[in-house]
């Protein structure tokens, strides 16, 4: 085919579908919620609420770990908002999507340094880190289809390592959110060891699949 | 042609690109280009058909300039590049919703053409290295002027697209009739064949990208 042909084709479509500039961001915000919503249904079906909601520590810790969860995907979804466009990696920072867990890390020493050495083994490793491990990175699958697949419709990422490692973090952070829901473990080292690392397996996991999946 | 909008807009961009490549021997040129083409496409997308023709236009002649200085320096024959220019505009068509107006045009082009070079590339080195070392000059000593025309076979790409779009993508470029005489002979709406066109544009990049595979 002549390359004078295809842009007469490419012109001639042109005309049936004028383009608007659509915001690639609430798009793909838009079908981080639908996962969200997603992973709400699942926690609650397949885990339940921790049944000891009343207490005021319980709801605080509740609280401070969808903090830190809400941070890392919120932070996510802003870089992927940019990556999805073509060059969008230039504009992409991940020192500033580290921070949640730098923050997370530093409180965990925090706590870590003002309890006995003696309870440091409970503290890091909770009641439940099988379960945490496990539950995380499986609830993460359902946001991590709906972004993926928003991506994919919506936008065009260059760098597909780094688009499919934003996904990752996006799906744990808000897997996360759901996990806290359910999780009784009320340390912050836990937090920091068991969310924190679960968190970057689903974007190691999101780096690997990213230039299988989101090819265009 | 151009609206006045879209010139001012892309007078005020100058300074962004001449930031990006700052230090570069041909930053003035880049400029210059960089303003043509995103006056062009601003406009276009604003709803000018002919601009958008005219982008698509101006952007041939760089892309084919482009593949054939990264194929040459890879060691790969020129007219690979002509299917890299199709692809590429291909891709600059149906994704064109994924240029934010704010932003400079040439580094947006410039990561889809090199997106789609490392794919071809990849895609391409496995089957390359099959070839005998002494086949390479044959290659490359192949008449440039012919690879205007593309390997891209259209078709066997139109072969593969549903009986409607196929249809419409024939009567318009095979055999050359406008819209309306399209739609009059088929007996479909001018706008029916206006998506089908569309469409069967989006399905064919689609199967040129994975055609090699």
């Amino acid at each position: 085919m002549k390359t004078d042909e295809l842009i007469g084709l490419l012109g001639a479509s042109f005309a049936s579908e004028p383009a608007k500039s659509p915001n690639l961001l609430r798009r793909i915000a838009l079908w981080a919620a639908a996962g969200a919503a997603g992973v709400l249904c699942l926690a609650l079906l397949a885990l339940g609420v921790r049944s000891d909601l009343g207490e005021g520590r319980a709801l605080t810790f509740l609280l401070a770990k969808l903090a830190f969860a809400f941070a890392v995907g919120g932070l996510a979804l802003r870089y992927l908002g940019r990556i999805a466009r073509p060059g969008g990696e230039r504009r992409v920072n991940l020192g500033i999507v580290a921070l949640p867990f730098a923050a997370v890390m530093v409180l965990a020493a925090f706590s870590l340094a003002s309890a006995p050495p003696a309870h440091w083994g409970t503290m890091l490793t909770g009641h439940m880190w099988l379960e945490c491990l496990v539950s995380i990175p499986a609830i993460a699958v359902v946001p991590f289809a709906t972004l993926t697949w928003a991506v994919r419709k919506f936008g065009a990422p260059t760098d597909l390592v780094r688009a499919g490692a934003l996904v990752g973090l996006a799906s744990g952070g808000v897997s996360a959110m759901g996990y806290a829901i359910h999780c009784m473990d009320d340390t912050v080292p836990f937090v920091a060891v068991w969310y924190g690392g679960t968190i970057a397996l689903c974007t190691l996991a999101g780096a690997l699949l990213g230039p299988r999946l989101m090819r265009w | 042609m151009l609206g006045s909008d879209a010139t001012r807009a892309a007078v005020t961009c100058n300074c962004r690109v001449g930031r990006d490549f700052r230090g570069s021997a041909e930053r003035g040129l880049l400029i210059s280009q960089e303003n043509e083409l995103r006056a062009l496409l601003s406009s276009g997308l604003a709803g000018s058909a002919a601009d958008y023709r005219a982008f698509l236009e101006r952007l041939g002649p760089h892309l084919r300039a482009y593949f054939k200085g990264k194929l040459a320096r890879s060691g790969r024959a020129a007219p690979e590049a002509e299917d890299l220019v199709q692809e590429t505009l291909m891709a600059v068509h149906t994704r064109r919703h994924t240029y934010d107006v704010g932003q400079p045009v040439t580094p947006w082009l410039y990561a889809i053409a090199r997106y789609k070079l490392i794919d071809h590339l990849r895609r391409t080195r496995a089957s390359l290295a099959d070839v005998p070392v002494e086949d390479a000059g044959e290659l490359v000593a192949r008449d440039d002027h012919v690879a205007v025309e593309s390997t891209l076979d259209i078709e066997r790409l139109l072969g593969r697209l549903p009986g409607k779009m196929q249809q419409a993508i024939r009567a318009m470029k095979v055999e050359g009739l406008s819209v309306a005489e399209a739609a009059t002979r088929s007996g479909m709406s001018e706008s029916a064949i206006k998506v089908s066109v569309h469409r069967g544009l989006k399905a064919m990049a689609a199967l040129a990208g994975g055609r090699r595979e």
